[in-house]
């Protein structure tokens, strides 16, 4: 690990302060980033702690829901408001990870964290362009069973390790920042960007800009959402595909979908062709087929990961026709 | 600003790229906390803070200033077990015993977590106020601590015994 100075921020001004250092980084519980310092690809000069700032999830004015940027993962999935109003968050938390993580993983750190694409941890051996730009990336003709088939370039085939983010996605979330101009509002599904020619440039966050909190907006019928997600083994893996969704049906027609996929691509993948495809219809299967076909006609595989096209189809409609079925 | 070490205060390492599990090996010879992977991927490292199970390889000790951690050592003594120690060595929970501490802090964290309602992958009600102790719970659970010895069996067993009956 490279040697770099430990600042504590007491209160937000002083942290955007000590961030504005260009060879500053934010830290959260570290579950990511000591990781990624111990294998020198992150090598920060100066650790801003920011774990003491707001970590309250408070009912919104509107209705919503605002969750402090240093709140633990447990600390929202456990939280009585969201389990009641947005279950699809608390499903996607405890599907990833362990308790021990996500005991220490703060939200925005969740939502910082990097890719877990082999060849981009592979410092010894492996070339890429997230971690080296302009090297070329070795998981595009490599072994790219766990990569991207939506959204990828030439430059990059690496996929968002989050299922929190893929919740929030579909949830409409909105990620409140503050940097040294003052503080901006994104939406979550502005947040990301796909990679492009610059794989390492992962978001629309300006240098030393801070996430501060997280906002829900209101969405009465996301008390009735869920996360599906599929991995290599029962528990403690990354999704290779995962879906978050909340659907409103009335008289049998679907009012209103909400629909993100995990695992997939650069980031997390908020399905708005299907969402579009699925208004109006009638809430039984061949609508659901109809509208993941409408959505994955983009869908680009690699050698190895064609099985995920086929695998996120099969996720959708099990998905949904869990949410619109009786059990519903 | 201290950090309290099974009930003994000590001083953050002056070389804050220390994680908190080398100060508690290297520095303060407690070696019942394990390196297994260093990357976050296994549990051995496992220990309690302020009664929060987390792990200490990934965490840098001086983030831990003020704060209380418990390790193996502050659990038991050979000669004073505690129970889920005493049900580990009844029911097999263990072959090498490499895991183990972190098994052990683990599944205490753990327990408190169930009675404080919370969720988990395979709880079927987010609703429910209230969380039996299932062996599909406890499964899920535990699932951050691996055992390469296999011996997830009686380490289920173990913490299903010690721990009968709770639920939220």
């Amino acid at each position: 690990m490279t040697p770099f100075r430990f600042e504590r921020a007491g209160y937000v001004a002083e942290a955007v302060r000590a961030g504005a250092l260009p060879s500053a980084k934010f830290l959260g519980g570290g579950t990511n980033l000591v990781d990624l310092m111990r294998e020198t690809i992150e090598r920060p000069e100066v650790l801003v702690d920011v774990t003491a700032l707001d970590r309250e999830i408070v009912a919104s004015e509107n209705g919503g829901l605002r969750i402090g940027a240093a709140a633990r993962n447990t600390a929202v999935a456990e939280h009585r408001l969201v389990r009641d109003g947005y279950p699809v968050l608390t499903r996607a938390i405890v599907a990833g990870a362990s308790a021990q993580i996500r005991n220490m993983a703060t939200v925005a750190g969740n939502l910082l964290q990097r890719t877990r694409c082999t060849y981009f941890y592979d410092t010894e051996g492996s070339r890429c362009n997230k971690r080296e730009p302009g090297q070329g990336c070795d998981a595009l003709g490599g072994f790219n069973r766990i990569h991207a088939i939506l959204g990828a370039s030439e430059a990059c085939v690496a996929t968002h390790p989050s299922d929190m983010a893929v919740a929030l996605a579909a949830l409409d979330a909105v990620v409140h920042l503050r940097g040294a101009s003052g503080e901006r509002s994104v939406p979550l599904t502005e947040f990301y960007r796909l990679p492009g020619d610059s794989p390492d440039i992962e978001t629309v966050l300006a240098p030393g800009e801070l996430i501060i909190a997280i906002e829900l907006p209101p969405l009465p019928f996301a008390a009735h959402s869920t996360y599906r997600k599929v991995r290599d083994r029962a528990s403690y893996a990354f999704a290779l595909v995962s879906v978050a969704a909340a659907i409103e049906v009335e008289d049998a027609r679907i009012k209103d979908v909400r629909l993100a996929f995990g695992g997939v691509s650069h980031k997390p993948w908020r399905a708005f062709a299907a969402e579009a495809a699925l208004r109006g219809k009638p809430a039984n299967e061949a609508s659901f087929a109809a509208a993941i076909d409408a959505e994955l006609a983009e869908a680009r595989p690699l050698k190895d990961n064609g099985f995920k096209i086929e695998l996120a189809r099969r996720v959708t409609i099990a998905t949904l026709t869990e949410l619109t079925g009786e059990r519903a | 600003m201290p950090i309290t070490i099974n009930g003994r205060e000590v001083a953050a390492p002056a070389d804050p790229r220390v994680s908190l599990l080398d100060l508690l090996r290297e520095d303060l010879h407690l070696p019942g906390t394990k390196k297994g992977c260093n990357q976050g991927a296994c549990g051995a490292c496992t220990v309690l803070v302020d009664g929060e199970r987390i792990l200490s390889c990934l965490a840098l000790a001086v983030q831990f200033e003020g704060r209380s951690v418990t390790t193996i050592e502050g659990i038991g003594t050979p000669g004073a077990l505690h129970p889920l120690q005493q049900a580990f060595v009844k029911h097999d929970g263990f072959q090498c015993g490499y895991c183990t501490p972190g098994q052990i802090c683990s599944a205490i964290a753990m327990v408190e977590e169930v009675r404080r309602g919370v969720p988990s992958h395979v709880t079927g009600d987010l609703g429910a106020e209230t969380i039996a102790l299932s062996r599909d719970e406890l499964r899920e659970r535990m699932s951050g601590n691996l055992c390469r010895c296999g011996a997830h069996n009686g380490i289920v067993d173990a913490i299903e015994h010690a721990f009968a009956g709770v639920s939220a």
